[in-house]
């Protein structure tokens, strides 16, 4: 097995947050600035790199009818060494993530690779698997966010992008924006499915 | 601690910050149960039951274990640990007791320990009626009423969703738009209109 096509394949193949539907909570929650959405993303690949080296490691002593209590303490302690030390360093980052940061416990996505890929894989792959994924989750946060910020506020990270004169759409930082954006993101990444799909078999059409 | 406080909550946990709509919790069940209506509501009453459960427990862990032992730090391991605990206690309970209850909730219990809500509402209760110095009685029905009526609201979202869903499978939706993509633009319109709600004061 090859290491690339792991690290790679939570970007876009499995990424988590569109193909897998997981994660949607923060997802939609936090994406309200490209700022909190680098925050939360970091914080969760923080969690997602810790377990999966825990549990990973644990992977032959843990017995597998008690797994997901041992895999939630394992996942539950990290966040909380995220959740004390975000608070001590980057306060304001904290206040506004609120109560998002603890409920990275229950992230799908985290219990998800714990108990799909770190209790069947060696150390090196679930590495490779959590940063993967966390790339994934990071991106499709920021990407949402960045939708999110430029037309409901007019900035990218704290710049104006149409100048003065833009009227900013509240509703895109309201919750409707966050549901509507994820929704047509969802249709145009299955968009680009359904084509990739068909040129594939319109090359193996020619092929044959 | 008067009535007008206690409505204050119901109203602000159904309608004004909706759990699902408007806080963002609990998407994963919203999303995957709200197929049709039968099971939606199941799936409400199991989360209603839980999370009421939820919220008293955790008062009494919070305030008998985690205050006096100066631990409040760990609350995020405590309260998921019990959380787990619950569920799980609770579907035995209901297995011995009621089959036929169990039959129509069963399915739905596992999933409920991963819904963020229930998680959420636990924490929501920690910052707003504990750390701020209610006196102990008051902060106790604020926070069961709470957990109460915030599984109330989700169970709202979750049957008014699972409605519209239902009518959906009839409509010319596009093809790429099918299935969870346009489940999100419906909650977007959903959202919309308990925006409306945001304006309400009460109390």
């Amino acid at each position: 097995m090859s290491s690339l096509p792991e690290l790679l394949k939570g970007v876009y193949r499995e990424n988590p947050v569109f193909r897998l539907a997981l994660g949607l909570c923060p997802a939609l929650a936090v994406s309200t600035s490209v700022e909190n959405a680098i925050g939360m993303g970091g914080a969760a690949t923080f969690v997602l790199l810790g377990s999966n080296i825990v549990i990973s490691l644990l992977r032959k002593a843990i017995p597998a009818k008690v797994r997901i209590p041992c895999f939630i303490v394992v996942i539950a302690s990290f966040v909380t060494i995220v959740e004390l030390v975000m608070g001590a360093y980057l306060p304001e980052l904290a206040k506004s993530l609120g109560i998002f940061i603890p409920l990275i416990v229950v992230n799908c996505i985290i219990l998800g690779r714990a108990e799909a890929f770190a209790s069947k894989h060696g150390i090196w792959l679930s590495v490779l698997d959590a940063i993967g994924m966390g790339i994934g989750f990071t991106f499709a946060l920021v990407l949402i966010a960045s939708i999110r910020e430029i037309l409901g506020d007019g900035k990218l990270m704290g710049y104006m992008v149409f100048g003065p004169n833009f009227k900013p759409m509240l509703l895109m930082i309201l919750s409707p924006g966050a549901f509507i954006t994820i929704g047509l993101l969802m249709g145009w990444f299955s968009t680009l499915d359904e084509r990739m799909k068909r040129k594939a078999e319109a090359m193996k059409g020619g092929a044959s | 601690m008067d009535l007008g406080q206690l409505l204050a909550i119901v109203i602000g946990a159904v309608f004004v910050s909706n759990f699902v709509l408007m806080r963002f919790l609990g998407l994963c069940p919203f999303v995957g149960v709200s197929k049709d209506s039968d099971s939606a509501l199941g799936m409400g009453m199991a989360v209603i039951f839980v999370m009421t459960m939820a919220s008293l427990v955790t008062w009494f862990v919070y305030n008998y274990i985690l205050v006096p032992l100066e631990i409040t730090y760990l609350r995020t391991i405590a309260f998921i640990l019990v959380i787990a605990t619950l569920v799980q206690f609770v579907e035995m309970v209901i297995e011995k007791t009621s089959p036929a209850l169990h039959k129509s909730l069963g399915i739905y219990l596992p999933l409920i320990t991963t819904n963020c809500a229930v998680l959420g509402v636990a924490v929501v209760n920690v910052e707003t009626f504990m750390v701020t110095g209610l006196p102990r009685n008051a902060s106790f029905i604020y926070t069961v009423l709470h957990g109460f009526s915030a599984g109330l609201g989700f169970t709202l979202a979750l049957v008014l969703m699972a409605a519209i869903r239902e009518r959906l499978e009839l409509g010319a939706v596009p093809k790429s738009m099918r299935g969870i993509a346009i489940t999100f633009i419906t909650a977007g319109l959903m959202a919309m209109a308990f925006q409306g709600f945001s304006g309400l004061k009460i109390g």
